[in-house]
């Protein structure tokens, strides 16, 4: 066998190179070329390749960029803890009070299988102003008139997506509380834990690691989605992949363009830092 | 070890909740297929009569058809490549230790949380510097990028269960290692190469917000289903679409699942 290979090493990091490589070139590439952009400018077709801060500039005092920015981390935020909030009681479920676990995590999978293009504009029918609600509400006589505030605004959003990212919360932490030895909860309550205590001080503590993960899966793309701020935000749940989009397409605005994408990446990396070092943080306190 | 613990009878709240959950699941996805058959425009209640005119319409757009090849092409070209390159990085990953074995094995997972738009501006204003015009091939080269995460991870629990053992005999035995892939790792894998076909293929088909940026005026069928969805009278046919897109992924998904546990049982 030694004549036909080099080394264990060599082969395998011949065999993994094309892959790293891969996305390695459409990662440094693309993001290489969006850095250059923002430093250039451009006037209808033409492109100034003179070197400038102005995109930056504008960008940092535009109040409609902050305004989007803010919005933007402020709803991925909203969206990570409802989520994350209403999946963790099926995570839990799922791992000590049903013997079906892989039923049930079928079960919870299935619908994401389908486009999530669909899904969004589903939930646009189903919160319209005569969608599928209201009218199933004024026919059961629940409501008088249609209700007006379940569509195009952050509400819509943040349901839309807490939708959407489902499993992406339910896998990591049901993964977290799967691993917990069970000794640890009998010695619980065997010390006196009531079983909110044992909850709070050993379970929670515990499934922190699943917490952030799943945290860290939903805000990072989130931040950055275009189509429920599209079909469902309106004008009031528009966001910062909404004004990229537009400086793309319509707008014809590289230039600016690639940096709202570098500054929305920025501002992500950053709130993800503080998020996961706070996480870890309390995690550790109230053990 | 699995067992829940025993406790008298109580109100089972968990379990209320978890069928309540499942049921804001499924809504959205079960709503399209029971509107595409109501023999109306309008999505609302109380429903109409039963109707299969807004399918039957299908076959008639010509855009849709055209629509629907591209989407075909670009998730066949999308399912082999992805599932090719991660074949080979799963396999590297599973078998040997090497330098920046971890740097890579994170690298090829980056894909999945970098924000769509991010990536598919990015790689528009790339292509377009390189000389390559949006079209099926800047929407295949991004759906391979997305897809390859998919791939490898699927790739990888197809090998770990695999007995090296068996390679090592036929080695002994006077197999090539051509030879050995070929016939001992290949067969063993495939229900595992199936089923990352499969999940890439679908991960291309109902992806949009690359395509949207790449596929210039080549649209893939989420293109066409988002220039569609503005036009209140097309509507229905919309839905019998969607309906029938979310079935194909759903049964491509279940049977991807089948072949995935398939490899990781038949290994054991």
């Amino acid at each position: 066998m030694a004549g036909l290979l080099k080394s264990e090493a060599g082969k395998g990091l011949a065999l993994s190179a094309p892959a790293s490589l891969y996305v390695g070139l459409l990662v440094a590439g693309p993001l290489g070329i969006l850095v250059a952009y923002s430093f250039w400018t451009q006037t209808y077709v033409e492109i100034d390749k003179t070197l400038t801060w102005a995109n930056y500039l504008e960008a940092a005092t535009d109040p409609l960029v902050r305004h989007l920015v803010l919005r933007s981390i402020f709803i991925a935020g909203a969206v990570t803890a409802a989520t994350v909030a209403l999946a963790y009681p099926i995570a839990y479920f799922i791992a000590f009070r049903t013997n079906k676990k892989t039923l049930w995590l079928l079960l919870i999978t299935i619908p994401f299988w389908s486009s999530y293009l669909l899904r969004v504009f589903s939930w646009k029918l189903i919160l319209g102003f005569n969608g599928v609600m209201n009218s199933a509400l004024l026919s059961l006589g629940v409501i008088d008139e249609p209700l007006t505030f379940l569509l195009y605004n952050e509400f819509a959003v943040v349901l839309t997506l807490a939708h959407a990212w489902a499993p992406f919360a339910i896998l990591p932490i049901y993964v977290s509380l799967q691993k917990i030895d069970r000794s640890l909860l009998e010695a619980a309550t065997d010390l006196g834990c009531s079983k909110l205590e044992r909850f709070i001080r050993v379970t929670l503590p515990l499934t922190v690691p699943g917490i952030i993960a799943a945290s860290l899966i939903i805000f990072i793309p989130t931040v950055g989605d275009y189509v429920t701020p599209s079909l469902v935000g309106g004008s009031q749940g528009k966001m910062i992949a909404n004004l990229i989009q537009v400086q793309f397409g319509p707008a014809n605005n590289w230039p600016l363009g690639a940096t709202l994408s570098l500054v929305a990446m920025a501002a992500v990396g950053v709130v993800a830092i503080l998020f996961v070092l706070l996480a870890t943080a309390l995690g550790r306190r109230i053990r | 070890m699995s067992t829940p613990l025993r406790r008298p009878f109580r109100f089972p709240w968990l379990f209320t909740y978890a069928i309540g959950y499942l049921i804001f699941l499924y809504l959205p996805v079960l709503l399209l297929p029971l509107f595409s058959f109501n023999d109306g425009t309008i999505v609302a209640f109380p429903m109409k009569g039963f109707t299969l005119k807004w399918y039957a319409q299908l076959g008639a757009q010509d855009t849709l058809l055209q629509a629907m090849g591209n989407s075909l092409i670009v998730g066949a070209v999308t399912a082999v490549v992805a599932t090719a390159l991660g074949l080979f990085a799963a396999r590297a990953y599973v078998r040997y230790s090497f330098k920046g074995r971890e740097l890579s094995e994170g690298l090829v997972m980056l894909p999945l949380v970098i924000p769509g738009i991010i990536v598919a501006s990015s790689m528009l204003v790339l292509f377009i510097s390189l000389g390559l015009r949006p079209s099926l091939t800047t929407v295949i080269l991004g759906h391979v990028f997305l897809a390859l995460p998919f791939a490898v991870s699927i790739m990888k629990s197809a090998f770990d269960d695999f007995d090296q053992s068996l390679e090592e005999a036929a080695f002994d035995l006077g197999e090539s290692v051509i030879g050995t892939f070929r016939r001992v790792t290949l067969p063993i894998v495939a229900p595992g190469i199936v089923a990352s076909l499969l999940v890439t293929f679908t991960v291309s088909f109902d992806e949009f917000v690359l395509a949207f940026f790449l596929s210039g005026n080549q649209p893939t069928l989420p293109v066409y289903i988002w220039s569609q969805i503005r036009f209140p009278a097309k509507l229905p046919n919309t839905l019998a679409l969607g309906s029938l897109l979310l079935l194909a992924s759903v049964v491509l998904l279940l049977t991807a699942e089948y072949f995935r546990r398939r490899s990781t049982k038949s290994a054991k």
